[in-house]
């Protein structure tokens, strides 16, 4: 047994005596499930197959879907799961293809603080001994600071959408503030699309082909001079964005920042971070040097919607030994309807076990 | 100890990779019967000639199978995961020009940009309950793309030819296709994006980094002093 599969098993172990349930998870997955969660981007990413009767596969990139689809089959409430397995991710260079992941996912519906509280508690004691440092973020406020923007509703979808892509973020909040070259580009187009009424536009450029209909391209049309005509962003609330996005302090320091900042739509999500930062307290987090980092979880492949979390190497040629957050949305999509809030969490022993040779 | 140069082996860019060759006094020839891909070079002793499917010349190169091969940079690009690991870029050639853009129908009236193909691409998606569909072969150059400018909710569906009649047939949404006049595109009522293409590509000499180049230096530097080059430092510390 090589030092990652003992690190694993024990792991596993440990989260099985809390009296989390183990699962199983197939290593082929259907790929239409991951391409329409993830995008297209997965197959930069993920190692796509085919078999001769049910189409494309993929080895399973990680263990959340198939947890999550588990669950919405026929899983009780409040729910805690473990499990441990490889997991397969493209890599450039000489980075591993194929590694262990071991992990717990939470489902429960009452008391989401003290739910974020149990994992990120478990993990820290998990991890406890190794030269780690934890980073926690909260996407939930970058969601109530969109939200809270002053302007159209479908400005604020556009934004929200992208919250996981931060340079489209930062382009599109360019241009709806009134600057740059995106801004330029779309005032051309909208002096053009205002020359003659939309059918005539269309009927001008030529014959229709394809599946978009007209009804669609009128629509649009519609949508962008009704956003000519909306005011920009204005440019305090665009800067006090930017400065939410490059947080970084200690977690109760970050929450008096944003308190300062009597930004009325963050109240809610900051109160929710209150109740975390309580609730990670009674689980005997030592909170006052916990580090928080408003933009932390933003690049990850997992669409983390709330409270999340890593725990990195002190050497920077490593990935992170563990991430984790929460992931309400996900369980909305993959339930077709019926939702649950879900939050959880992986570990990658083979790192443990580097650093450990180190 | 022959150093072995890969070259398309047949069409224009034979008959150009030939002349530009010939300018710089390498003259490459075919041989035997018109259809038998024998091939000679005359010029550079030790320098020989393999006349090869321009597509498989990045995958040879990779395998270090040639030492030297001419083709278009699209397809290094397209065939060879982190292709800078694998090829040196030695040499613009000058000719096979194209660009590999993104096009969607004359009629999208309300689409210049990456920026508005990704608003469209959303409400596309919500409209019709599956995402936009880019027709393309060039899939790692145009993922990569779409990745870089953050543009979502689409899909790239394989098209090996005629991409640019997907859309009219109702297989896709928009195209992502090697274009150097734009007039097929005109001809099937599609526009190209404003912003700057996929990648401007044109026919290079590449040369291999995983080739056995030990003691194929002699050969090489005369090959290089013919193109009025010198040995790029990745080569040289494998001669």
């Amino acid at each position: 047994m090589t030092r990652e599969e003992a690190l694993a098993a024990e792991l596993l172990a440990e989260i099985t005596a809390i009296g989390a349930l183990p699962v199983a998870a197939d290593i082929l997955q259907p790929a239409e499930t991951l391409l329409d969660l993830y995008g297209e981007d997965i197959r930069a990413r993920a190692y796509v197959t085919d078999d001769p009767r049910m189409g494309e596969m993929m080895l399973r990139p990680d263990f959340t879907v198939p947890v999550v689809q588990a669950h919405m089959r026929d899983g009780a409430e409040p729910a805690r799961y473990c499990y441990a397995g490889p997991i397969f991710r493209k890599q450039s260079g000489g980075r591993a293809r194929e590694y262990l992941q071991v992990g717990f996912e939470l489902f429960a519906r009452d008391d989401p603080a003290r739910a974020d509280a149990e994992v990120f508690a478990l993990f820290a004691r998990l991890l406890q001994g190794r030269d780690l440092r934890p980073v926690t973020g909260d996407i939930g406020i970058l969601k109530a600071a969109v939200a809270g923007l002053q302007t159209s509703d479908d400005r604020k979808a556009a934004l929200m959408r992208h919250i996981w892509r931060p340079r489209r973020f930062r382009a599109l909040l360019e241009r709806m503030g009134g600057h740059g070259a995106l801004a330029q580009a779309r005032a051309e187009l909208v002096a053009e699309l205002r020359r003659a009424p939309a059918p005539a536009l269309i009927a001008e450029a030529g014959q229709m082909v394809g599946l978009r209909s007209e009804v669609e391209i009128e629509a649009r049309i519609g949508r962008l001079i009704a956003d000519a005509d909306t005011p920009p962003i204005p440019q305090d609330q665009v800067a006090a964005l930017e400065a939410l996005l490059a947080l970084a302090a200690p977690a109760p320091q970050a929450l008096a920042q944003l308190r300062a900042q009597d930004w009325p739509a963050l109240a809610p999500a900051l109160d929710r971070l209150d109740a975390r930062l309580k609730a990670l307290t009674e689980a005997g987090i030592d909170v006052a040097r916990l580090p928080f980092e408003a933009s932390y979880g933003r690049t990850t492949m997992e669409y983390y919607d709330g409270f999340v979390f890593g725990f990195l190497p002190a050497r920077d040629d490593l990935p992170p030994v563990a991430t984790g957050g929460r992931y309400d949305a996900l369980t909305a999509v993959l339930g077709q309807g019926r939702a649950i809030p879900a939050v959880g969490g992986v570990i990658r022993p083979a790192i443990l076990a580097q650093l450990e040779g180190a | 100890m022959a150093v072995k140069l890969g070259v398309p082996s047949k069409g224009r860019l034979m008959e150009q990779t030939f002349d530009w060759f010939a300018a710089r006094d390498v003259r490459l020839t075919r041989t035997g019967a018109a259809r038998e891909y024998a091939a000679e070079v005359e010029g550079v002793a030790g320098l020989e000639l393999v006349l090869l499917s321009a597509s498989e010349i990045p995958r040879e190169l990779a395998a270090g199978r040639v030492h030297l091969g001419v083709t278009g940079s699209d397809l290094v690009r397209e065939e060879l995961a982190d292709w800078s690991a694998q090829v040196v870029e030695l040499a613009l050639m000058g000719f096979g020009h194209a660009d590999l853009i993104v096009a969607v129908p004359k009629a999208w009236v309300d689409v210049e940009t990456l920026d508005d193909l990704d608003a469209v691409a959303s409400r596309f998606r919500a409209a019709h309950g599956f995402r936009l569909r880019i027709a393309t072969k060039y899939h790692r150059l145009v993922r990569e793309y779409l990745r870089a400018h953050g543009v979502a909710d689409y899909q790239l569906v394989d098209s090996q030819g005629a991409t640019e009649g997907t859309v009219k047939n109702l297989t896709a949404e928009a195209i992502a296709d090697i274009t150097s006049t734009g007039e097929t595109l005109r001809a099937n009522h599609l526009k190209i994006l404003a912003d700057a293409p996929v990648h401007r590509s044109q026919a290079t000499v590449f040369a291999s980094r995983r080739a056995d180049w030990n003691g194929k230096g002699p050969v090489l530097r005369a090959v290089l002093t013919k193109l009025d080059m010198a040995v790029p430092p990745e080569l040289s510390q494998m001669l």
